[in-house]
């Protein structure tokens, strides 16, 4: 690995100050689990790393007013574990159950997997299904993005220089919203997905009264099947309806053709998978 | 940087450079070579330690974030020349051939059973399925895990 500078601020403060310092040259680590990574693999090379996991009151989940938020140095493991997100948030609970393995989750935090935006991770699209907002900091001050907004490439969000994710906060969902997380795993149990899919229906007495859908590894970011959303929206639900709605997805796919499937089959995969997950929704 | 760390039990200081690796810490810097290097990214399992009782990936820790924890590798599961359950179990069921993985296994077992003492089999499948093994087809591993759980060592 390309030596670099550590730096261990305590404080959110001094973090910001320390990344407002070096600019460009400076990247925040947290668990490090994404960016060592990279590091040994010379994708990138900061000149200067900022610890921020000794920043205080940076990690923790709570509730408040209903809405639940989770520090960004949150361990996975500590949010799948998490009583009340068991209980309140337990689509958020079972996603976050299915990423990597054990030894990831524990060192991995939320903040930090976010930045890292890689496309095919799994907690994105159950955060936008859930209506997530990301609360950002820097020494400007701090601004909050909806989590469908804060990805713009590959590995790239639209965080600046200088400014670090500080939280995610999640509304609580309303007793008629139906979820479910669906990741197609074809290789092994702890990879990405091939295609995963994340639904959220409000179902009053059989109609789709409100509906949102995301998609993960389809594409440079995370997308939203707002067409699939519009199909349902309305509507009674039947059937045919979520077969209508899913055949909607493949035109917002643009997947690469890797080892875990041809571009053609991930896009195809995206439409069985978001009709299998519409139907896992309405069947919980 | 001088990163103070309990390696199985005992308290070090040692000077490392800010890009040191803990799976080169563990083995170069404290000369504990039990963990092994396997892929070197975080998916087969053989790096496994503990860190402040978690398990994690040692070739995916900068040393210098886990300065003042505690670490815990294969070397620190014996006591007084009492192995751990898992390693007896592992011994007495057969649960590695070739020998490559089974520190990984036998860290990644104790740390299940130290979270949860009476794992059912498809918790003990879910938990192991990071630590990769070429050898055994795994049915022996799980057997070993089970045994060691159920005390029948």
């Amino acid at each position: 690995m390309i030596p670099f500078e550590l730096h261990t601020p305590t404080t959110l403060d001094e973090a910001l100050g320390l990344l407002a310092q070096y600019g460009d040259e400076a990247r925040p680590i947290a668990g490090g689990t994404a960016l060592v990574l990279l590091m040994e693999q010379h994708q990138g090379r900061p000149a200067h790393l900022v610890n921020l996991g000794r920043v205080a009151g940076l990690s923790g989940i709570t509730t408040e007013n209903g809405s639940l938020r989770i520090g960004a140095g949150t361990p996975h493991r500590l949010v799948e574990m998490n009583p009340a997100v068991k209980q309140g948030w337990s689509l958020l609970a079972e996603t976050y159950a299915r990423v990597a393995t054990v030894r990831i989750r524990n060192v991995a935090t939320v903040g930090g997997g976010l930045a890292h935006a890689d496309p095919n991770q799994d907690p994105p699209p159950s955060y936008i299904a859930l209506n997530a907002r990301v609360q950002i900091a820097s020494r400007q001050g701090t601004r909050e993005v909806a989590m469908e907004d804060l990805f713009r490439d590959y590995y790239e969000t639209q965080l600046q220089p200088g400014e670090v994710i500080t939280e995610v906060v999640v509304p609580r969902p309303i007793a008629s919203l139906r979820t479910a997380y669906l990741k197609f795993l074809p290789r092994t149990a702890d990879d990405y997905p091939t295609v995963g899919v994340a639904v959220a229906l409000d179902v009053q007495d059989g109609r789709c009264v409100a509906a949102r859908i995301a998609l993960n590894a389809v594409g440079p970011t995370v997308v939203r099947a707002r067409e699939a959303e519009n199909v349902l929206r309305g509507q009674m639900l039947n059937p045919d309806l979520l077969r209508e709605a899913a055949a909607t997805v493949p035109a917002i796919t643009d997947p690469i053709s890797d080892h875990r499937g041809s571009a053609n089959y991930k896009s195809r995969m995206a439409e069985v998978f978001t009709r299998r997950a519409l139907e896992r929704a309405l069947a919980a | 940087m001088r990163v103070r760390l309990k390696v199985n039990g005992e308290d070090r200081a040692i000077d490392v450079p800010d890009q040191r690796l803990l799976v080169d810490t563990v083995r170069y810097d404290l000369g504990l070579t039990g963990t092994k290097l396997g892929c070197g990214v975080g998916v087969c399992g053989l790096c496994t330690v503990l860190v402040d009782g978690k398990m994690v990936s040692s070739c995916l820790m900068l040393t210098a974030l886990v300065d003042g924890a505690t670490i815990t590798t294969i070397e620190g599961l014996e006591h007084d020349g009492q192995l751990d359950p898992v390693q007896t179990a592992f011994l007495k069921y057969g649960g590695f051939q070739c020998g490559i993985c089974t520190p990984g296994q036998i860290m990644a077992a104790h740390a299940l059973l130290q979270e949860n003492p009476h794992p059912s089999d498809a918790e003990i499948k879910d938990w192991m399925m990071g630590n990769l093994c070429r050898c055994t087809g795994y049915y022996k591993i799980l057997e070993s895990v089970q045994r060691a759980a159920a005390g029948d060592v």
